[in-house]
């Protein structure tokens, strides 16, 4: 039995929404998802999948406020403590395992609703062996990590702010893309050192919105819409918790790929993908997720993002979307906004930055200190 | 009657999910143990009840309920090590309160989908690390804008809900303190219960008030503690085991947030799920078809209220059933025969280990002293939380 996504719907992205309740956010995202699946959550949907953090979300039991505003009153409805991505993997096993015919993913981002992000990033380190590490902002864990990175992969300075470049310039044709600018190599390498080697253009900046996708069965699939996007395989994957025993080149991320190329029948990624959208909170982690998702050769990455393989026009677009340097980053919603691009991508609705492909695969992280991610292969 | 779509029987290609191994920790105050240490001890259990390393497991759950109890921000990260999730597919689930048996619901689909052979469930909860009290907790599980300026407090909205219970069916509570009589005396044979005791009905009533008409001795205490599950696919639990006890039907549901707008005597989310869960597990009469019921016990009168929820008594007969001694662990249906999160400790997710995994042990015949006087088949699990919101309930059998 093959699992579709037969509806997607989304709300924002913005980088600050005062005026807006995360529950207005979530409600918008739902209705245009269940409008385009053409059902009626109350009658139609079996399950509903949120994911999302009790913390970025400032409650202790973040569940509680889930069901109202997705239609999931006395349903099944549960959460899950991760990327979206996490949650398309669990909609994928209930429908896999006939618990539900359809079922709902849910994730948003209140991001600018927190106050003190770096604290709250502190959180989530152990508080024996790293909270107490000073007053660093997390952010240097990132920058820890990147120059392990780039000293071993041999990555320049300037094939670095290319990422930023390419991300911030697909960014334009974005309409839900808050943070697209035009800007050149030296832009970057102008900007501000702000946590060494890492400049300032090359972390992506917070932003709000939701992403809420319906998944269904086959046969379910076939009757509610001619366009069905398969779900063609997925995979999740866990390091470590500590940051003295993780691999540093996003291993994470390969063993999520490995499961899911494996569901999907995919040998040659480099090959077979012809659209991919990864994390790139850091613009490192481009890289990282790139290699990682065996798109390219170790050491190769660099030349090939000067040379624009990875550009809209390129052999292999990565984030047209603008990514989340251009999007910005949406917290457990990032996963999704990755998601949404490859289907709307597959659909041929993705307007003035359409490309041609036919397979793509989205790869969310679920950020600082962690090292864990989620990786989804969608088809037509 | 209308007929009803049924998820679980169209297409027969999904797989039978047994299980084979359980484990716990004993519940108390456990400050000198972190919650990984704690996730590690009920593993370890778990895989030499089901003669297994942790290299044999494919896939891990992790069921954990506030990240405020420890004080940490993506606690299913930090648990990752303690919990056997390194270097493997990780998923931590949450319904609140419900997780308990939510996480073995999880489980049950990383089998069932097939994505798995082998899952390892692990339910970890610490309480003692919040200070004061994890009450202090729980003041940020309310609407910010609603409810948060009334300065709420969990046990006075149980309060308002025992009382509502209490006055529709016209029930005293001395018939409600039966329960906690029963289920601390049930903690006596459990070698992990944090508060068994021999106590008197009088003992209950006299104990210290709450908030009316809680009192004490009516509700569970917080404490610390883990537990585990480990799930298999047929062809796994063939070569482990020769009684494995299967996952027959699983079902849970969540209501509206908005609490104050439902009438609380009786549980609807948890009736939802029951149907759920029986539906897929083909049991028609619950009353007659199942043989031992877990109903989720933090409050006396919540296991009444529960076993009415589940449909093992009809709307306000659940009192005279325990008075009649029908729910005793000699009785014809035996509820929380483990002693239940009354006697033998509340760490909210962890009471996986008194709910799916006492059910198993008393399917597969396991529970020692604490088994049940007639013989069983099938029979039910249940747990509840968030905002008086989410019921989640497992049917298990030891005939597939």
């Amino acid at each position: 039995m093959k699992v579709a996504v037969v509806g997607v719907g989304y709300s924002g992205f913005n980088a600050n929404t005062p005026d807006l309740h995360w529950k207005e956010i979530t409600l918008e995202a739902a209705a245009r998802a269940y409008d385009d699946a053409g059902i009626n959550p109350r009658k139609d949907v079996d399950s509903i999948v949120t994911c999302a953090e009790d913390i970025w979300e400032g409650f202790a039991i973040f569940d509680e406020f889930v069901p109202d505003q997705l239609g999931g009153v006395l349903k099944p409805t549960c959460t899950v403590c991760a990327d979206f991505l996490f949650g398309v993997a669990t909609a994928y096993m209930q429908i896999k395992s006939e618990l539900a015919d359809i079922a709902v993913v849910e994730a948003h981002s209140k991001a600018s609703d927190i106050l003190t992000f770096g604290e709250t990033i502190k959180f989530a380190m152990d508080p024996i062996w790293l909270r107490e590490i000073g007053n660093a902002h997390p952010y240097y864990f990132a920058a820890l990590e990147m120059s392990q990175y780039v000293n071993e992969c041999c990555i320049t300075e300037e094939q670095l702010a290319e990422v930023v470049v390419k991300n911030k310039n697909n960014a334009l044709r974005n309409s839900s893309a808050p943070y697209g600018s035009k800007i050149t190599v030296e832009d970057v390498l102008n900007s501000p050192m702000v946590f060494d080697p890492m400049r300032k253009l090359e972390i992506a900046p917070r932003s709000d919105g939701a992403v809420v996708f319906v998944l269904a069965n086959e046969d379910v699939a076939r009757d509610i819409t001619d366009t069905p996007i398969w779900v063609k395989g997925v995979g999740w994957w866990s390091e470590t918790s500590n940051y003295d025993t993780m691999s540093f080149n996003a291993a994470y991320a390969y063993k999520a790929a490995k499961m899911a190329y494996k569901l999907a029948g995919i040998t040659n990624p480099a090959k077979e993908i012809d659209i991919a959208e990864v994390d790139d909170r850091f613009a490192f982690k481009e890289f990282q997720h790139i290699e990682a998702l065996q798109l390219s050769k170790r050491f190769e990455t660099g030349t090939l993002m000067q040379e624009g393989y990875f550009a809209k026009d390129g052999e292999l677009p990565v984030n047209v979307s603008g990514g989340s340097l251009g999007i910005g980053n949406l917290l457990e919603a990032t996963g999704g906004q990755k998601a949404l691009e490859i289907v709307l991508q597959l659909r041929r609705l993705a307007g003035r930055r359409q490309v041609d492909a036919e397979t793509g695969v989205a790869q969310a992280w679920r950020y600082i200190p962690t090292a864990s991610g989620a990786v989804a292969v969608f088809g037509v | 009657m209308k007929v009803e779509r049924i998820s679980g029987l169209k297409f027969h290609k999904k797989q039978d999910v047994a299980i084979v191994g359980a484990g716990m920790t004993t519940f108390k105050r456990r400050l000198n143990e972190t919650g990984k240490e704690l996730s590690y001890l009920a593993i370890k259990q778990a895989l030499e009840e089901a003669d297994m390393d942790l290299s044999d497991i494919e896939m891990v759950v992790m069921g954990s309920a506030p990240d405020t109890f420890d004080g940490l921000h993506m606690k299913g990260e930090y648990l990752l090590d303690g919990s056997g999730g390194s270097d493997r597919p990780y998923m931590r689930v949450f319904v609140g309160g419900g997780t308990g048996v939510f996480a073995p619901i999880a489980g049950y689909w990383h089998v069932a989908s097939g994505l798995a052979d082998i899952c390892l469930v692990v339910c970890e909860e610490k309480m003692s690390s919040s200070y004061p009290h994890p009450q202090s907790a729980f003041k940020y599980i309310w609407d910010p804008i609603l409810d948060r300026p009334l300065n709420p407090n969990l046990i006075w909205i149980f309060a308002l809900e025992m009382n509502r219970y209490m006055h529709v069916h016209n029930i005293k509570h001395e018939d409600i303190a039966l329960v906690s009589v029963k289920n601390k005396a049930n903690a006596l044979d459990h070698p992990c219960a944090q508060l068994a005791e021999k106590i008197t009905v009088e003992d209950v009533l006299n104990s210290e008030p709450m908030a009316l008409p809680v009192r004490r001795l009516d509700v569970s205490p917080p404490s610390d503690g883990a537990a585990a599950l480990i799930m298999v696919a047929p062809h796994i639990a063939r070569q482990v085991t020769d009684n494995p006890v299967w996952v027959t039907g699983v079902g849970w549901a969540l209501d509206t947030t908005m609490w104050t707008n439902r009438d609380l005597y009786f549980p609807r989310y948890v009736a939802e799920a029951a149907k759920m869960a029986y539906r897929m597990a083909h049991v028609t009469d619950p009353r007659k078809e199942i043989d031992v019921a877990e109903p989720y016990d933090p409050f006396d009168y919540k296991e009444l209220h529960h076993m009415e929820g589940l449909g093992l008594a009809k709307k306000g007969e659940a009192p005279i059933l325990t008075k009649e001694g029908v729910t005793a662990r000699d009785g014809d249906l035996p509820c929380s025969p483990s002693g239940g999160l009354l006697g033998v400790g509340n760490p909210i997710a962890a009471t996986m280990g008194v709910k799916a995994c006492e059910l198993y042990w008393q399917l597969a015949y396991r529970a020692g002293k604490r088994q049940v006087a007639k013989e069983v088949t099938t029979g039910v699990c249940q747990a509840w939380g968030d905002l008086m919101q989410v019921g989640t309930v497992m049917v298990m059998s030891n005939k597939r």
